[in-house]
């Protein structure tokens, strides 16, 4: 199993979520988060005083998926959240030591 | 400390008590003070063989209706304005200063301000005759607008005395102790508020030089920036000015409080005519006009230096309007609307963007940028577009053919801004020396909202 973490421009992450349904993936956590990368940040005014914004808002995308179709996945959620600017995000991917559905305890790859 | 703090509060107490007291006692037992004053002691308008007074049902429920919208404009109008401007720890003690403000300031107006401004006493000061509204009753009515009962007349006038004590909570906002706001707002209130009234309104001396102030520009608007302006230089800046981002946290509840005090303008310019007719109409008419005209004004200045119109920035605009045409709003028609509106936007986008930088102070939300620039601006352009078809007979400005009323308005300017300086600093300092003006460091940095009224907004 592998877990993919995606950090996305937020108004891509319908696109993304349709995606990841339309290759089998049956679940996903997501979370606004804010940070910085290439892409500078935002420069806001308010009556004259300049504030910049230096860490901008994200979603990040956490997805557990078995082996098989990480690769079909991470590809799914690039094609997707690319829009050929900087700041389109990053994805990650680990490798996940074990997953268990709490409702009926079944482990492994069933238990995604 | 805990006890220290028990000791304040019994002391403030007991002062109260104490002027209670004495004022009651005075009313109660000295004859000279008792007594009602005329009925109707000849307001400036007033024809000398004008018939008995009589009450107007119509104009009773316009001033009823006034006294509502003002009050509106104070909480929860200004409150949310400045609210929604602050960081968020200290939203709340933004809201409490303006709640509390409307609340001390009622309790001193009916013990004493109403009397120190409106009864005839002197050219600078109003008498003890109407001390605790002592003489007003079901049927007295108003000696300054005899068709309406003096009640209405105290509390339409008390609402005016609410909002601009009010006001200079946006120049101290996220840094002043609560309780030194308080003996700060109440002695203010008294000493500066009541006598400047007084001399406008009231039958004292600028009125009497002809200094035209309609609803307020000088005695509510350059009155409360300029204390907003020696607040901010004695209290000094904020933590981390200029360095740390300050951004106002949420303009929605700064856009709904400036839309309320828009439409409360309309009791307070409107109902400055003190009666429901065509002067009241006018008024609302150009106050319309000048407010969208220096909200427009603003905009485009900052679409056009800033590369962006902003929403803080057309709600600023527009109560740089609202401020500037108060002073003119019973005498000048809609064109000189126009042109006060245009020239508000401008003098006030300058006050708040380039003024305060230029000198350094911390206006946290430029209540001296804003109000004394756009007072200063509509009462000297008072004296400008002031015409007698509008005013009536003896209020013209430069463009009827009286450049005289520019210097008149500008003397008016310059008593209300030195009086008001001068005590405003000298009630400052006395506070500061005992009992502090500025809350620590700590405090300032958790947020006032946390330390001094223990809430918080998540």
């Amino acid at each position: 199993m592998k877990l993919i973490m995606a950090i996305i421009k937020p108004f891509k992450l319908e696109e993304v979520r349709d995606a990841l349904t339309a290759i089998g993936v049956q679940g996903a956590t997501v979370s606004e988060v804010k940070g910085f990368g290439r892409q500078k940040g935002q420069t806001e005014i308010y009556r004259g005083a300049e504030y910049t914004t230096t860490f901008l808002p994200k979603v990040k995308i956490e997805v557990v998926v078995p082996e098989d179709i990480a690769d079909q996945a991470v590809e799914a959620i690039q094609k997707t959240a690319s829009t050929g600017n900087i700041g389109d995000g990053k994805i990650f991917v680990l490798d996940v030591g074990s997953a268990t559905r709490i409702r009926t305890g079944e482990t492994g790859e069933s238990a995604l | 400390m805990t006890n220290k703090k028990h000791f304040r509060a019994g002391l403030m107490a007991l002062a109260f008590g104490l002027v209670l007291g004495v004022l009651l006692n005075a009313v109660v037992v000295d004859p000279s003070w008792a007594q009602a004053a005329p009925a109707a002691a000849a307001p400036a308008a007033a024809a000398p063989a004008a018939p008995e007074p009589k009450l107007d049902t119509g104009d009773t429920a316009w001033m009823l209706t006034s006294t509502a919208l003002v009050l509106l404009m104070t909480i929860p109008g200004l409150a949310l304005f400045y609210g929604g401007m602050v960081r968020k720890k200290n939203v709340l003690s933004t809201l409490m200063q303006c709640f509390a403000i409307t609340c001390l300031v009622t309790i001193l107006w009916m013990v004493i301000g109403y009397s120190f401004a409106f009864t005839d006493g002197g050219p600078y000061l109003g008498d003890m005759s109407r001390a605790l509204l002592n003489g007003i009753g079901k049927d007295t009515l108003a000696a300054l607008a005899p068709t309406i009962p003096e009640s209405v007349f105290a509390m339409f006038q008390l609402t005016f005395a609410i909002i601009t004590p009010a006001l200079i909570v946006g120049a101290f906002a996220e840094r002043m102790k609560f309780s030194a706001m308080l003996w700060f707002m109440g002695l203010w209130s008294l000493l500066v508020y009541s006598p400047i009234a007084h001399w406008v309104w009231g039958g004292g001396f600028l009125g009497g030089l002809g200094v035209l102030d309609f609803a307020g520009g000088t005695v509510v608007h350059i009155n409360a920036g300029v204390a907003g302006l020696v607040c901010a230089l004695v209290l000094g800046k904020r933590r981390g000015y200029g360095t740390e981002p300050m951004a106002p946290h949420n303009l929605v509840a700064s856009v709904i409080g400036a839309s309320l005090l828009w439409v409360g303008w309309f009791g307070f310019n409107a109902g400055s005519a003190v009666s429901a007719g065509g002067a009241a109409g006018m008024a609302m008419a150009v106050t319309q006009i000048a407010t969208a005209a220096a909200a427009m004004t603003w905009m485009f200045t900052e679409w056009a230096l800033r590369g962006k119109p902003s929403i803080l920035g057309i709600i600023s605009g527009a109560v740089a309007g609202l401020v500037a045409i108060t002073p003119a709003s019973g005498f000048v028609d809609p064109i000189g609307a126009l042109i006060i509106g245009i020239a508000a936007g401008l003098a006030c986008y300058w006050g708040a963007m380039s003024l305060k930088r230029a000198c350094g102070y911390d206006d946290s939300l430029d209540a001296f940028g804003i109000h004394a620039v756009g007072g200063i601006a509509g009462a000297l352009l008072t004296g400008v577009f002031a015409v007698e078809a509008i005013g009536g007979t003896g209020k013209s400005g430069l463009i009827d053919g009286n450049p005289g009323q520019v210097l008149t308005q500008l003397y008016g300017i310059l008593a209300t801004v030195a009086w008001d300086a001068i005590v405003s600093f000298i009630l400052l300092k006395v506070i500061d020396a005992v009992i502090g003006l500025r809350v620590t460091d700590e405090v300032e940095r958790d947020g006032l909202d946390l330390h001094l009224h223990g809430e918080t907004v998540p």
